[in-house]
């Protein structure tokens, strides 16, 4: 099988070959993203049980918490793209890191959000200045750092090598969000889910949890293909193989 | 070592022949720091509970303005692409103007703030403790600040986008450095935050010259 060679892998580092995956991939992702948050918003809204102490309040984690795993994880995805484009200088991984990041804004943002909606009648406050929040507000402003830095420097060589710069040192703020509920005392809860225990939340709300989650996942992909795919026609505008392809569009 | 201890002086020696600039930052700090009470109001007890916050706020925004200085000159006179092609490591080149820029922005708002300190009604135990966190505190933020300033070395509008870049990772350092203050004011101990603190020069002083001399690579390239 071709896909198992390791120069099969290597040549998707062009964007001249991935060009065509990312495109036939783009509408399954979508189907998947749809289909998927129907079945979890199913689940959220109808088969899990109402929470005891919160009511129905408690539904909203099922954005919120997705949300903000995917606020970090896209961090980390962002950064080691970045670096890829840092240390080995291929167009493709800049190009990805470009498109991440403002679906990691995006889902920061959405989890600060859901998690002020939340706090509201749960803490009775929609903000607090705790470890916890304190840090993903930090995040959202190192994705507003990461773009604008981008977005400033005109060439574009350098404007990927220093935002690749400045994503690697705002990763020191990942692990501090992620422990921040254990090395202090916040008003935030600890974790309900970890790798090492059993969830400590009914089997119905884990399941929702997962599909929104999966959800997120292939939305994120979908949207970052989209992106990429844009910047590729537009950084390859010159070369034969896109005008061939816009050139049967029109 | 004695390149930097020679950089050191020479960056020292021109910045001195223009004190003016060196004085900006200063007289910003001071004037900063002198608002609050006009802003708020000048109830003494109310000022003695922001007085760690708005120092170190104010110190924060001190550093941060000036940095935009650290690399710029060498870089429009050509000094800096002879420093990165020069035998000597660019990382040690680095942390000797982080250094001597630190001399002539940082120390003077540590050696002023016990002023400022009274005029906001800070007891004498927190001005110490208040001292001491600047004094550890303002080189990490030169040293953070750097990594920045390379990155943003020429670029359109440089000196916003600074702030929009460092602003956030200055947070750790402003949190423990007014913490202590607050947690001396309260009598409570202050060794934790002092370690934190200690932490972060040790950490800084370690990778960020090396952060800013990739970024400054970058830049020049």
């Amino acid at each position: 099988m071709r896909i198992f060679t390791k120069a099969y892998w290597l040549q998707l580092s062009s964007p001249k070959a991935f060009y065509p995956i990312a495109d036939k991939s783009i509408p399954w992702l979508i189907a998947a993203t749809i289909l998927l948050s129907l079945v979890g918003l199913y689940y959220a809204f109808i088969i899990a049980p109402i929470d005891y102490q919160q009511g129905n309040s408690y539904r909203i984690m099922f954005i919120h918490v997705p949300a903000a795993w995917m606020g970090m994880w896209i961090y980390v995805v962002m950064c080691a793209y970045a670096v890829i484009g840092l240390v080995w200088n291929t167009k493709l991984s800049n190009m990805m890191a470009a498109a991440l990041a403002p679906t990691g804004a995006l889902f920061t943002f959405l989890a600060l959000w859901t998690g002020a909606l939340w706090g509201k009648p749960t803490w009775g406050a929609y903000w607090v200045w705790d470890a916890r929040l304190t840090s993903f507000l930090i995040l959202l402003f190192l994705y507003f750092g990461f773009m604008s830095l981008r977005a400033a420097i005109d060439d574009p060589r350098r404007a990927s090598r220093a935002s690749a710069l400045l994503a690697l040192v705002g990763i020191v703020n990942i692990p501090i969000i992620y422990f921040s509920v254990k090395w202090w005392n916040t008003l935030h809860q600890g974790a309900s889910i970890t790798l090492d225990k059993a969830p400590t939340m009914e089997s119905s709300m884990f399941t929702a949890m997962m599909l929104m989650t999966l959800a997120f996942f292939t939305y994120t992909f979908a949207v970052a293909f989209m992106r990429v795919r844009n910047e590729i026609l537009e950084k390859e505008k010159n070369s034969a193989w896109v005008n061939e392809i816009v050139g049967s569009d029109k | 070592m004695k390149v930097m201890r020679w950089l050191v002086w020479r960056d020292m020696t021109l910045a001195l022949r223009r004190k003016a600039e060196v004085l900006t930052t200063l007289l910003f700090f001071v004037i900063v720091v002198s608002l609050f009470p006009l802003g708020v109001g000048p109830e003494i007890d109310m000022l003695k509970e922001i007085a760690p916050g708005v120092l170190w706020v104010a110190a924060l925004l001190a550093s941060m303005l000036s940095l935009n200085r650290l690399f710029a000159d060498d870089y429009v006179d050509g000094t800096l692409e002879q420093m990165i092609i020069s035998s000597q490591p660019l990382a040690l080149l680095v942390l000797s103007k982080v250094l001597s820029h630190w001399f002539l922005t940082g120390l003077p708002l540590v050696l002023i703030s016990p002023v400022l300190g009274m005029q906001l009604g800070l007891d004498g135990d927190s001005i110490v403790i208040l001292m001491l966190t600047l004094l550890i505190g303002t080189p990490v933020l030169s040293l953070i600040g750097a990594v920045g300033a390379g990155l943003t070395l020429g670029v359109r509008g440089g000196g916003v986008l600074l702030s929009l870049l460092i602003l956030p990772l200055y947070i750790p350092v402003l949190i423990f450095g007014s913490g202590a203050v607050d947690a001396a004011r309260s009598g409570l101990g202050v060794d934790a935050h002092f370690s934190l603190l200690g932490a972060f020069l040790v950490a800084s002083l370690l990778l960020a010259p090396l952060g800013a001399a990739a970024a400054l690579r970058i830049s020049l390239d």
